[in-house]
Order: C-alpha cells, then structure tokens, then sequence
C-alpha cells in the first residue's frame, strides 16, 4: 500500500525558525529519507513554497483564479513524502521517525494512496 | 525532542501577535511589552509540563493580559496570583475565546505594532531599531551590534524612540480602508530599509548584517500572509528573497565584491528564487504595478538568467524606465544607465548619466559606473580619476577595494597597450 505523509505546520512557526534550526531539520530528514531510499520504501517528495505564493483556481465553469488559499487554519500544507509500506502500523512508524527527526512542532497526516501517476518529469 | 527549541520558536512566531494585540489592551507599548515577558515566563514554566497549548498567541495575550492586569492590582494592594497549572489547564476553553476575540483584530494589531514603530518624527534608522526591538524581540546588545553602537547609546536610542512614540499616542481605533493602505505603505517602506540596512554592507559584521536581512524578509512575509491580496506586497516580499538569494555570491572568500555579471551563480539560493519568482509572477497577475513589483520584476530577470549573457537587459532597462516615472530618482536613472549601456553601448549610458553629477556627488556609486563606463570608452585617465572619487566615497574597505581592482585592471590594460 502507498501511503501519503503529509507534513503541516504552521508557516508562521517555520518562518521563525533560525538558520540553524531550519539546516538541523533538514538534515536529520535527510538522513530518514536516505534510509527509506535505500530500503526501497520512498517515492515521490516535495516540499511547497509557502501558501503565500498560491493561487487558488475554483472548480467551475468559469475557473476563477483567485489568491490563496486565505484559509484561517494555524497549519498549513507544507510538502509530502509518499512512502510503500505492507501495513498501516509500518507507515505509522516512519512518520513517527520523521517527526522525531523533525522534533520542532507541525504534524503529519497520513493517508493511503488511492492513484498514483508517475507522471513524465 | 528539543522542548525548549520548540517553545523558544513558538514564542518567536507568537510576539508580533501577542504584542500586537496586548497594545490594544494596554494601549501603552511598554505595559504590552512588560505583560508579553511575564507570559513568556510562565510559558517556559508551564508548557513542559503541561504540553503546549494548541493556540500559542492565543494562550499567551490571555496569560500577558492577565498578568498585565494583576501587575497593576499588586501595585495597589498585594494579591496571590492563580498558580499556573491552573491557568493552563484552562487553556484550552480561553484559547477558544482569546480567538473569537483576537481573529477579527489581529491582522490590525500587528499593523499597529509596527506602524507605531515608524514614527514620522523618528529617523528611519530609529524606526528600524525600534520595531526590531519591539515587533522581533532582538535585544539591545544585538541591536547595538547590527548597529555598530554601543550598549548604552542603543539603550537610549531606543528609550528615546519609544518615548517619542509614547508621546505621540498610540492610534489604537481600528483603521478605514484609506488609513489602512498608508498604514500598510508606511510599514513596507520600513522593512525595505530593513532590508538594505543588512544588505549594502554599510559595516560591521557579515552575519549580523545578514541576520537584518533574514528578520525583514520574516516580519515581510507575516505582512504578506495578514494582507494576501496585496500585489505590492506580494512584489516587496518577491524583492527580498530575490535579492538575498544571492548572498553567498556577492563576496568572495577574501571579503571582496563580486559584481552580479562575475557571480558563481550556482551560489544563489534556489528555494529563495523559487519562491521569489512565484510571488512576482502571482502579483504581476493583478495588474496593479507599483515600485516593489518593477523592482521584483528586474530582480527576477538576473535571477532567470542562466548565465551573464542570458539576461534580458532589454527588458530589464524598460523595467528601471518605468520605476523612473513611477519613483522619478537620480539613483534608478544610475541603475538605467547600466541596463543602457549593455543595450545601447557606454556612450548612451554615459550620456544618460551626465546630468546626475550634481546630485549624486557624494554617491560611491555614480562614480563607479561613470569610470567603468569611462573604461569601456577607453578614456583611462577620466576613468581613474572617477575611480579615485569612488574610493573616497566608498563606505566600506570592501567598496574601495573593488574599486581598487578597477585601477589596477586599467594600469594592466595601459601597460599592455604600451606593449603592443
């Protein structure tokens, strides 16, 4: 089963942290995702520039484009990993790892993949 | 886990907030500030223990204002204060209201906060102290530093801005949509001089310099995600990131300047550019063109070129045409000059050029491009004597030595004129 980990936070809180901070995380989520990597377990992984940048196009006949998402939430989507574990218990597991690896606050979402498109990138 | 890191972080991101919204309370900057510190404190008491609250802003305006209002009581008659465990087991149920309360206003408190530190009386150099001492909570030894002061001389700096602040009223009512633009305005201005504060290398330390960057993109992009519809703050935010992406390029390892066109390019920072280009592209979409915009817009132009010779002076000498109408100033007709002269040729951007002599005649700059300019003419001896003026006027030993590899670049060219 693929699962989805979905990695919030709150881009307040992220914007915050020091330059020291931000090159801890990413290296301690480095090292998890060599892990992964290296046992076959990793897929796709992207990290998203900040809400701020976004454009929101509404699902209509007419596709209105409009800057967002202006959600209120405290947390907001910040990238994914999409990992391939046998069972929901494993996936729980190394998105426990990374969120210890992370250690500064957010969570992760994890949800299983229904379709996944390689896509030709 | 690092619980103090998280906590310290979640403090951080919760201040401007926080204060913004104890200074409508208290409408006195000082109480705000003294309020905010208590609840900080008792944050670091209780939050180990007790877990982090869901809403840290939230939790801490109701622990500052509560602590705010018991300091005055103490000071009439001396009352037990509730133990904090209790104050944080409640956290929950008040954070709730602390949100129903602050939501509507929160976007106007932080306005606020940083508004009154950019007093119209107050120098811009005191306004950007004083809202890096209120709005991001550096301390006065690492102001002093970024400064170039001492300790005291920035205690009183900031001593004085704040009572001139105080002195001038808080504007606490909720503001009208007009009030709001100036408001708005006035604020980005700030942490544009912010911003090239840390970024023209007027002295002192490199990192603490960049540091001044890094705080004026942050407390920009809290701007941008109050007011998300904004294109100009969308293109001032854009501007920063474009401009400090290049940091590790622009000194080389003996401190000296690298010019934009020598830069090792894979030096930039792509998550920057990235995020730089995403937003100048997004506000270029509302069609409300404004300085930071055009600004952005040339930024984003070297940022696109892969190499030197891939950038798009064309467009970016059009860009400084329409800044130059839009913001008539002898300095962006100087940066013109430079887009003319890769256009057009040293001739035109010399010609261009001309009429600045006179206001800018104490500027480093217009004397380093008239003699690069006077270079490519081949008119050595004007080209060095304007050098010469450029080094006088340098304000850094980094600016006079790029000036001084300029003069030892024509001597080399002489000599081997002379050889030929």
């Amino acid at each position: 089963m693929l699962y989805a980990i979905l990695c919030y936070d709150s881009e307040e809180a992220v914007a915050s942290w020091s330059k020291e901070q931000h090159a801890g995380v990413m290296a301690r989520l480095g090292a998890v995702q060599d892990k992964l990597r290296q046992q076959g377990r990793l897929g796709p992984a992207a990290s998203l520039v900040p809400t701020t940048a976004a454009v929101t196009i509404r699902k209509s006949q007419e596709a209105l484009v409009l800057d967002g998402p202006f959600a209120e939430t405290k947390e907001q989507l910040l990238g994914f990993f999409i990992v391939d574990y046998a069972s929901l218990d494993e996936a729980v597991e190394t998105a426990q790892e990374l969120a210890r690896a992370n250690g500064l606050g957010g969570s992760y979402e994890l949800r299983p993949v229904s379709v996944l498109q390689p896509g030709g990138l | 886990m690092n619980e103090i890191a998280w906590i310290d972080t979640a403090l951080a991101a919760a201040r401007p907030q926080a204060i913004g919204a104890l200074l409508r309370y208290f409408r006195n900057l000082d109480t705000a500030e003294e309020a905010f510190q208590e609840a900080c404190l008792r944050a670091l008491r209780t939050w180990p223990s007790n877990g982090p609250p869901r809403d840290a802003a939230a939790w801490l305006i109701m622990v500052g204002r509560n602590a705010g209002i018991d300091d005055a009581r103490r000071r009439s008659r001396t009352q037990a204060l509730p133990p904090d465990d209790v104050i944080s087991d409640l956290d929950d149920a008040e954070a709730g209201l602390a949100e129903r309360l602050d939501g509507a206003n929160y976007r106007d408190d932080i306005l606020r906060l940083l508004f009154v530190c950019c007093h119209p009386d107050l120098p811009a150099t005191q306004q950007i102290a004083l809202a890096l001492r209120i709005v991001s909570g550096l301390s006065v030894k690492e102001l002093a530093r970024a400064f170039l002061v001492g300790e005291s001389a920035m205690e009183q700096r900031i001593t004085r801005a704040k009572a001139r602040v105080a002195g001038a009223g808080v504007p606490f009512e909720t503001p009208g949509a007009v009030e709001r633009a100036e408001r708005l305005g006035v604020v980005a201005a700030m942490l544009y001089l912010l911003f090239n504060e840390g970024y023209s290398a007027s002295g002192g330390e490199a990192h603490v310099r960049s540091a001044l960057c890094d705080e004026a993109i942050r407390l920009a992009r809290l701007l941008l995600r109050l007011f998300p519809a904004e294109p100009e703050i969308m293109g001032l935010v854009a501007l920063l990131l474009l401009q400090h992406a290049r940091t590790a390029a622009r000194l080389d390892a003996d401190d000296c300047i690298v010019l934009l066109e020598d830069q090792d390019r894979r030096l930039w920072n792509g998550e920057m550019i990235t995020e730089g280009l995403g937003l100048i592209d997004k506000a270029m979409r509302h069609r409300r063109s404004g300085p930071y915009q055009v600004q952005a817009a040339i930024a984003a132009l070297h940022a696109r070129a892969a190499r030197p010779e891939d950038t798009d002076w064309t467009q970016i000498e059009r860009l400084y045409a329409t800044l130059e109408r839009m913001q008539p100033s002898p300095v962006v007709t100087l940066n013109r000059a430079v887009a003319v002269a890769k256009v057009q040729g040293p001739e035109a951007a010399l010609a261009l050029i001309e009429p600045l002599a006179d206001p800018l005649a104490g500027y480093f700059l217009f004397f380093g491009v008239r003699g690069a300019l006077l270079q490519q003419l081949g008119r050595t001896d004007e080209a060095r004597e304007a050098f010469n003026r450029a080094i006088a006027l340098a304000n850094t030993p980094a600016e006079a030595a790029h000036i001084r590899l300029h003069i030892d670049r024509l001597l080399t060219d002489r000599r081997s004129d002379g050889d030929a």
